[in-house]
């Protein structure tokens, strides 16, 4: 039935996969609307970002020269938003890659060669898990020297063991399957198969986790920066515009809203796109 | 102490040897773990640049006073030294010390003002999220890819992306009528708490105008913790359910004439709670110990926002106080659920 010229590799059927995926569709487009805004935000957006507008009694709710508002400090809410986006989205992308590039060599050691090594690694995630991770973030950000940077390794640094522990498993998995033992059989090294026969069936699951992951990251960040933990609070950032909203909550929640539901919808847009991609790539990785 | 080992050797007598062993290494793990926890903390917070006394003498203390109060404390000794008192007085006299940027606040009788207000908290959220999603949950799958599983789904998924301290501020937006602040306003306890836990205190003491008060106060902080449980909840009820109704024992069911409420209630969802029970234990274990951003929206007097503070003022002695507290409460949460897990699904290894 099949002619030749339709026999697809798996990686063509989880592009296919991937493009039928509505949740796919609509979180890419909401992230490469994110990703717009934060390259051209000078473009797009209406005022700069730290511009004041005396003419407003602050803070107040939208109106045709202000969209989305204006806040406490007499400034533009949309084009702040805009601005926050580029923090936002960098802030993320940092923090997962150090977590991605810390957490999954430390699972894959852990899962491939066990004994000691695995105790060692698992010992010291249990111990990390053993608190809320957002308090691990502030005592990181805190004990560094305060600024997005601390924040950064902070959101970093309690992503590692989500990373660790999903690539111990699969390698794991991995370890026992038939093509790892005669490659094993082949007289292959320790490295050459943890590097050229294991590693390319954990970058799936990786993939999916970073993808959800970035949510998580960029929800850290602002909660992080919400409670005060972060950088300089003139500079544009959702976390910090809504802790300054909370304050003036009595007189408009326009300055809230803003900074809110960028956030949920970056958030949002991650998730949609890791639940798609995990679909695509890996139809029996099911829930959580 | 011989109270303590005939309780050992009851739950020995009670529980079979394999599980008395998983038990006893899960419980010897968790001990170790938190242990080493709190010496990390505990040194990490001493080597911190800032100074916490500032916070109680501010900016330009007297050096004199600074010094000797340093010294009664015991401030000054070698990191370990003082690591080894912490742990002794810990487990004799059960006695945290004293807050050092708040002078008289013994750090143990103010976590017992505020460990219930977070339980309390956590307990009425999740009497929200469970039952909320389960049904949710249940409705998806029963009605798989329809209106009302699109409905709970989008729901759910707008449930966990929407950040507790957004969903905080709108709730305090809409409802601006709702209390804010407090758990009772401090001149209407004019009762002895009993539990600390105001719901209960005020029921046992038939104050119901104070419960209606108390109740109010825990609306919307309540509602706002519940939200991203309730969606998870929800999405492994869902996902959980639909593998079981896929199963044999469901055609049979059905094929036997039960009504399809029925099988779905009565034999359904039995099979499918043990993941459910699992995730709403780890998220208990999770609201308990992390309900920090919505202590803050709500400046609710919890066990969070109480750490938060210090860690903000470098009060190193609630930080490692609160940090064990938290992270013992994390830990139980953790056994409890991989033993209810066990009792529910005798199919789980024990490992």
């Amino acid at each position: 039935m099949n002619a030749p010229d339709t026999i697809e590799s798996p990686k063509q059927r989880a592009w296919v996969r991937l493009r039928r995926s509505s949740s796919a569709r609509t979180g890419s487009t909401v992230i490469l609307c994110f990703l717009l805004i934060a390259v051209f935000c000078q473009i797009l957006a209406p005022y700069a970002p730290n511009s004041r507008d005396a003419t407003v009694d602050a803070p107040s709710g939208p109106t045709a020269k202000h969209w989305l508002g204006v806040d406490a400090n007499e400034k533009d809410v949309l084009s702040r938003v805009m601005y926050g986006s580029r923090l936002s989205l960098f802030a993320g992308l940092i923090s997962i890659t150090f977590a991605v590039s810390l957490g999954a060599p430390a699972g894959a050691i852990a899962g491939y060669f066990g004994g000691w090594p695995e105790t060692i690694i698992m010992r010291s995630i249990d111990i990390a898990l053993a608190f809320p991770s957002i308090l691990i973030a502030l005592l990181v950000a805190t004990a560094y020297k305060p600024g997005w940077s601390a924040v950064i390794i902070a959101v970093g640094l309690i992503n590692v063991p989500v990373f660790a522990r999903q690539v111990r498993v699969t390698v794991l998995t991995i370890r026992g399957l038939d093509y790892v033992t005669a490659s094993r059989a082949l007289g292959a090294s320790p490295l050459h198969i943890l590097v050229r026969v294991i590693v390319p069936g954990i970058v799936n699951p990786v993939v999916v986790l970073a993808t959800m992951g970035l949510g998580a990251a960029i929800l850290e960040v602002a909660g992080l920066s919400f409670l005060g933990v972060g950088g300089d609070p003139t500079e544009p950032e959702w976390g910090s515009m809504l802790a300054q909203a909370k304050d003036h909550l009595s007189s408009s929640i326009w300055p809230a809203v803003g900074p809110g539901v960028a956030i949920s919808l970056a958030i949002l847009g991650f998730n949609l796109l890791g639940d798609g991609l995990r679909d695509a790539l890996d139809p029996r990785l099911g829930e959580s | 102490m011989s109270g303590w080992v005939k309780l050992m050797q009851l739950l020995c007598w009670l529980t079979p040897p394999a599980v008395a062993r998983y038990l006893s290494v899960r419980l010897f793990h968790a001990v170790i773990t938190m242990v080493v926890a709190v010496s990390l903390i505990f040194i990490a917070m001493r080597m911190l640049p800032g100074n916490p006394l500032l916070a109680r003498f501010g900016q330009h203390p007297d050096a004199e006073q600074m010094q000797r109060i340093i010294h009664e404390q015991g401030w000054d000794r070698p990191i370990l030294s003082q690591l080894g008192q912490f742990l002794h007085q810990l487990v004799t006299t059960g006695d945290f010390g004293e807050s050092i940027s708040r002078s008289n606040e013994n750090v143990s009788d103010e976590l017992t003002r505020r460990i219930p207000a977070t339980i309390e908290l956590t307990v009425v959220a999740m009497l929200l999220a469970v039952p909320i999603g389960v049904a949710f949950g249940v409705a998806a799958a029963v009605w798989r890819n329809r209106w009302p599983d699109r409905l709970c789904m989008a729901g759910a998924m707008l449930g966990v992306s929407v950040p507790v301290f957004f969903l905080g501020i709108c709730l305090r937006a809409i409802f601006t009528g709702m209390p804010i602040g407090f758990r009772l306003p401090a001149f209407e306890i004019d009762f002895e708490p009993i539990t600390e836990f105001y719901l209960l205190d005020t029921l046992l003491q038939q104050r119901f105008d104070l419960f209606a008060t108390a109740f109010k106060h825990i609306c919307l902080p309540a509602l706002a913790l519940s939200s991203i449980p309730m969606s998870i909840i929800a999405r492994i009820t869902r996902s959980s359910m639909l593998e079981v109704l896929g199963e044999d024992f469901i055609r049979t069911g059905r094929a036997k004439g039960a009504s399809s409420w029925g099988v779905v209630l009565r034999h359904a969802l039995p099979n499918a709670a043990a993941p459910i029970v699992n995730i709403a234990g780890f998220q208990i274990g999770l609201l308990l110990s992390g309900a920090v951003l919505t202590e803050t929206v709500f400046d609710w007097p919890g066990m969070g926002k109480y750490v938060v503070d210090a860690v903000r003022e470098n009060d190193y002695v609630i930080v490692q106080a609160g940090a064990l507290v938290i992270a013992a409460i994390f830990v139980t949460a953790n056994l409890v659920v991989d033993l209810l897990y066990l009792w529910l699904d005798p199919r789980v290894r024990l490992s």
